[in-house]
């Protein structure tokens, strides 16, 4: 196990104001008790809404914010205590802060990266020609960090992360501000580096489609508790999101006309549009029961949204 | 010099030799701010019968140009990316390398000082030379002393700055304490006037207990050879001893912030 915490805690403690004068401590968790085990080679997606506690998970996990409580170990090692000695063990992009060199071409950058992690160079050269190759840096690698646009710094931070072969990599938000094809870039390297297998990645993020194309494995942290932890197929299960079938008629739906296997969820354009939610039976079944009992026009099947789960189960 | 300090240094240095017009500028201005203050002090001399506080006529035009030059080469007016980094909570890029974050900003900082040596130092040095003849120094030894005296000056300022960086730690904006830092490393370290013109029990208080002659007044003296070898000698351990004391400080203030670390905005 390469990540391991247990009833992992931090509380803040905020002045509010009372009064004119007077102000009152209050002691906020912004994480309440997390478990959290992950295997090497595992992607896993650390999603919440803000002010979840995902970032500061992941600064207790990295060694930069020290627990309230709970134990906490990464590559087997306490990360506040061994702070220094983790970090050449592991990797961190945070989406909204920079460790480039601002003023330095981004190969100046890499170079020095080289030489703070004391990494041999063949092993750097192709670490960096792998990565140039798959994330495109070779056109933007001379230039100087503070003039490059946000998808291309993205870029450079992740081969920054990535140059000293971490066990782990940390992701809070690496796809934030992007624009599609900067975002598909960086999903199909994440993709590439999750199918070598020899990294964990640990992905936090607000974009849902990148926990779909990446994590099998998904932890949902809600008020610094986790709420769900399996793959993305569990949460829809629990969650009852069903697969959809909306189709398009010649003739009005006739009322009270149920099919086996189906719910009707909604009739619309006077009839003329129904939407049936499978509850058992296949999407083929349910068609071709369908297709006998009323004149189809058009019919397209919608895969749930991960989005709907998600939203039901931040409210909830 | 080990590869990482190396490189570390040179990035320093190419960091700030990207930054052609600035230096230009800069350059520019410690000139025409030299010319103004060397006639103003010569002006001095002359109505106080050729003399400042001991100092003649070639110590003044050495104390105000390389003074000029050594500005910017301590750079005690130019707050380090420190206190931003921790403002925008940056910084935590910084805590997750593994070297200790005072030795990478000190290794950059002593690139950033070669290269305003071999720029901002150089041209009013030169300028001043040329225009009103600099006090040539008596021993060969003198150059290699005030070498020494100037890299401890970089080091003390490195050091303050770097405090005054690590106090964003607690305050976030830092701006008052830079003020105050700006007029009281001013006054105190020989920049706006020697400090031999200050009644003897005040400089005598400044140069003893405190960093901040070190700072310009104790490379400029050695210069000039204000006191003889003796005095540089002294000046030089002087320097030195406030290096180690607060490369100490700065260590211990540095662990009391990483305790109380709370990343801003994150």
């Amino acid at each position: 196990m390469i990540i391991s915490a247990r009833g992992l805690r931090k509380d803040f403690t905020v002045n509010r104001k009372v009064g004119r004068f007077r102000r009152e401590r209050h002691v906020v968790s912004a994480v309440d008790g997390v478990d959290l085990s992950v295997e090497r080679g595992e992607m896993l997606g650390y999603i919440g809404p803000n002010g979840a506690g995902k970032s500061t998970t992941l600064k207790m996990l990295t060694g930069v914010l020290t627990p309230s409580g709970g134990e906490v170990t990464v590559c087997g090692l306490a990360p506040v205590a061994k702070r220094t000695t983790l970090a050449r063990r592991i990797g961190v992009v945070f989406g909204q802060r920079s460790q480039l060199w601002w003023d330095l071409p981004l190969a100046e950058s890499f170079s020095l990266l080289r030489h703070i992690y004391r990494v041999p160079d063949s092993d750097h050269a192709a670490r960096l020609k792998m990565c140039s190759q798959l994330l495109a840096l070779d056109e933007f690698i001379e230039t100087p960090v503070r003039q490059l646009s946000l998808g291309q710094r993205m870029r450079g931070e992740l081969t920054a992360a990535l140059l000293h072969g971490p066990e782990v990599l940390f992701l809070d938000e690496p796809t934030i501000g992007l624009d599609v094809l900067s975002k598909q870039a960086v999903r199909d390297f994440l993709a590439g580096v999750a199918t070598r297998g020899d990294t964990t990645v640990v992905l936090t993020t607000h974009d849902l489609a990148d926990i779909e194309k990446l994590c099998r494995r998904l932890v949902v942290i809600d008020h610094g508790r986790v709420v769900h932890d399996g793959t993305v197929d569990e949460l829809h299960a629990r969650y009852r999101s069903r697969r959809v079938i909306v189709a398009d008629l010649d003739t009005p739906w006739p009322d009270g006309l149920t099919l086996p296997g189906a719910d009707v969820t909604s009739v619309t354009a006077d009839g003329h549009r129904v939407t049936l939610a499978l509850d058992g039976a296949t999407a083929g079944e349910v068609v071709a029961a369908l297709a006998g009992a009323v004149p189809l026009r058009d019919l397209s099947v919608q895969e749930p949204e991960i989005e709907d789960v998600i939203a039901k189960l931040y409210r909830s | 010099m080990p590869r990482v300090q190396l490189a570390l240094t040179s990035a320093g240095f190419r960091r700030y030799a990207t930054y052609r017009q600035a230096t230009v500028a800069g350059a520019f201005t410690n000139t025409v701010f030299g010319f103004l203050r060397c006639y103003i002090l010569l002006s001095v001399a002359a109505t106080a019968g050729g003399t400042v506080a001991g100092y003649g006529g070639p110590e003044l035009a050495t104390y105000v140009w390389m003074g000029q030059g050594l500005l910017a080469v301590v750079a005690s007016w130019d707050q380090l990316d420190l206190a931003e980094r921790v403002r925008s909570g940056d910084v935590v890029a910084d805590l997750l390398r593994p070297v200790d974050p005072l030795w990478t900003y000190l290794w950059g900082e002593l690139g950033r000082a070669c290269f305003m040596v071999l720029t901002r130092f150089l041209v009013p040095t030169l300028i001043g030379a040329i225009a009103f003849g600099l006090y040539r120094p008596q021993h060969a030894v003198t150059y290699a002393l005030f070498a020494l005296s100037t890299l401890a000056a970089v080091l003390i300022s490195f050091c303050c700055r770097y405090l005054i960086g690590l106090s964003a730690f607690w305050l976030l904006d830092i701006r008052g304490v830079t003020v105050f830092w700006v007029f009281v490393s001013g006054f105190a370290s020989g920049l706006y006037f020697p400090l031999a013109v200050l009644p003897g029990w005040l400089s005598t208080a400044l140069w003893v207990a405190t960093p901040f002659p070190g700072l310009m007044q104790g490379p400029l003296d050695v210069m000039v050879e204000r006191g003889g070898i003796g005095n540089a000698l002294l000046v030089c351990v002087g320097q030195v001893a406030w290096v180690g004391i607060l490369l100490l400080v700065c260590k211990w203030a540095q662990a009391r912030a990483v305790r109380k670390l709370v990343v801003q905005g994150g």
